[in-house]
């Protein structure tokens, strides 16, 4: 069954602005699924209409079968939405915030007390429940989102950018959050400019670029596509220039780093046997860019350079 | 690690959804609650200007310039003003509540916490024009305390008292939810209820009997409905007034009815809320 399927989803803003230009996409139900894309390219915007906060130009979106036109309630309750802003009432307490939600879903109180318990403990706010909601750390602010999203056990749950501005400690702790909850069964859309995040969880991923779905693929798929990586080496001694490696094109960023450029058809072997008969001593590698952020570079400046 | 979660999950048990009724219900009970808890947290906000201008009208208009004045319609004059003062007290307080919280909930982008929700709007506008109601309520209890100190009320009509409140109470609430629902500043909060409400409310009755006007002001105030709200309060308690009460009420029912219609309108084409 599919999570969501949408139709030739188009927005034009007020001021003239296209956001969205005839999406179509499906999420499958239980996928974790990454939509990315450059800022402005239409992910918050078709977020906002997933979760009604934007009015569509046309057409049409489903969410687990529930039209949006037709069956809105019934789709909403089926969705929970972390957005990218803070959107809690500053004044209120963490434990008032999620048992409100619960209740805006029909979540009897004794229910979304015990919910909240679970929930505000899981993401290690329990502790802070009770004093205003302003007084949280940005991180702290973060997980109340995603503890309040999950007050009514969604079954489509959204992230717009839930990890922005979050060390990476919490940031890995949530990961390891999203992913138990995903586990249990939870379709998990994710948006984020953190593309290790998006590989590290997702196993779908569509890439939005001027309001349209330029990419859509497993993610194995696509970083399989990926042709060529660019590796850092750290070497023991410094060197006067870039070694001379044949089939390896080779830059000097300092005496002792060097990058080399290494198709999917070259093998790291060859470098390094090369590299040993030189007399060099590589002492550590690493990938210069994350390779989701290598695909994603080159879609989205392709499709730019094609206008 | 994407490699990992290739198997796809086993789905969650579905956990039984509450029923569209369910949900509306529990819904507009929590906004109503969520309303309230905000009146009672700031209190001092809330429920306490309303008291101390009460008294303060009593004291001046009542006690010292009242007694200058004489009776009016057949009653002393702190009496006659009394209900006009509860009346005074509930308008401002529901119109204040509706319009302060559903704007500071769009300022604060908490009204998104409504907008995602399976609520229908017509949910959402009847919560806040309650949570108004509430205060309204809340208000008009304790200046009628507070009237009571100074003025004996006689009860002549309970059921009207009862109505004419509630119904005035729902009219500003919703007037106040839809001034949110425009408003995008707090200046433009503020506007009504500095330039139009409070002259309406000081020419509607509240301090004097109509009757005391030359034709054309007299015909002229007719035009303004809190006069029909006032004088079917006060009806309620003293048993005179200046309007017909059956008229009253039809124009409180309507102005009700128009202003809840409007309200959705507004909620459903998401103006001020979404673009």
């Amino acid at each position: 069954m599919q999570a969501l399927s949408i139709r030739g989803l188009t927005k034009t803003y007020r001021n003239g602005v296209q956001a969205l230009r005839g999406v179509d996409l499906d999420v499958e139900q239980g996928d974790f699924f990454a939509l990315l894309g450059p800022n402005g390219a239409g992910k918050t915007t078709l977020i906002g209409i997933i979760t009604s906060l934007v009015n569509k130009t046309a057409g049409t979106a489903s969410v687990f079968g529930y039209d949006l036109d037709r069956e809105l309630e019934r789709a909403k309750s089926c969705i929970g939405v972390v957005p990218q802003e803070l959107n809690f009432n500053q004044f209120e307490s963490p434990l008032t915030i999620v048992i409100n939600q619960a209740g805006f879903y029909g979540i009897p109180r004794p229910v979304a007390r015990a919910r909240a318990e679970k929930y505000l403990r899981q993401l290690q706010l329990w502790d802070k429940r009770n004093g205003m909601a302003r007084a949280l750390s940005g991180g702290m602010k973060r997980r109340l989102m995603i503890a309040r999203a999950l007050m009514h056990e969604p079954r489509l749950l959204v992230l717009d950018e839930p990890t922005a501005g979050v060390d990476i400690e919490i940031r890995r702790s949530m990961w390891d959050f999203l992913n138990d909850i995903n586990a249990r069964g939870t379709t998990i859309i994710l948006t984020t400019h953190y593309l290790e995040e998006a590989e590290n969880l997702c196993r779908n991923i569509a890439i939005i670029d001027n309001g349209q779905i330029v990419e859509r693929d497993r993610m194995s798929n696509l970083l399989r596509g990926l042709h060529t990586e660019t590796f850092v080496l750290n070497l023991r001694v410094p060197v006067p220039a870039a070694p001379l490696v044949a089939g390896f094109p080779i830059t000097l960023v300092d005496a002792q780093t060097i990058e080399v450029e290494v198709s999917k058809e070259q093998s790291l072997n060859g470098l390094f046997a090369q590299l040993a008969a030189l007399g060099h001593e590589v002492q550590s590698m690493r990938n210069k860019v994350n390779r989701l952020e290598e695909v994603f570079m080159r879609l989205v400046e392709h499709k730019s350079a094609h206008g | 690690m994407a490699e990992a979660h290739a198997t796809a999950p086993v789905p969650a048990p579905a956990s039984a959804a509450p029923s569209l009724h369910a949900t509306r219900w529990i819904g507009f009970a929590t906004i109503v609650i969520r309303e309230y808890s905000r009146i009672v947290r700031i209190w001092g906000q809330t429920l306490v200007p309303s008291a101390v201008t009460a008294i303060l009208y009593f004291v001046i208009f009542g006690s010292l310039i009242g007694r200058r004045v004489g009776q009016m319609g057949g009653f002393d004059y702190m009496q006659y003003i009394a209900p006009g003062l509860i009346m005074m007290s509930v308008i401002t307080n529901s119109y204040g509540n509706s319009v302060s919280s559903f704007f500071g909930a769009k300022f604060g982008n908490h009204v998104e916490e409504l907008l995602v929700s399976p609520l229908p709007n017509w949910i959402i506008v009847a919560g806040y024009a309650t949570g108004g109601l509430v205060r309204g309520m809340m208000v008009g209890g304790v200046v009628t305390i507070v009237s009571l100190i100074f003025a004996r009320l006689p009860v002549q009509h309970l059921g009207l008292i009862v109505a004419a409140v509630l119904l005035t109470s729902l009219i500003f609430s919703l007037g106040g939810f839809i001034n949110a629902v425009f408003a995008k500043n707090f200046d433009q909060v503020n506007w009504i209820p500095a330039f139009v409400l409070t002259p309406l409310t000081y020419f509607g009755g509240v301090f004097y009997s109509v009757a005391m006007l030359p034709p054309w002001a007299r015909a002229l105030s007719h035009v303004n409905p809190i006069l029909h709200m006032v004088n079917a309060f006060r009806y309620g308690f003293l048993g005179v007034s200046d309007v017909s009460v059956a008229g009253a009420f039809a124009i409180m029912g309507a102005l009700v009815v128009a202003l809840f219609i409007a309200a959705l309108q507004l909620m459903n084409r998401g103006v001020g809320i979404r673009d």
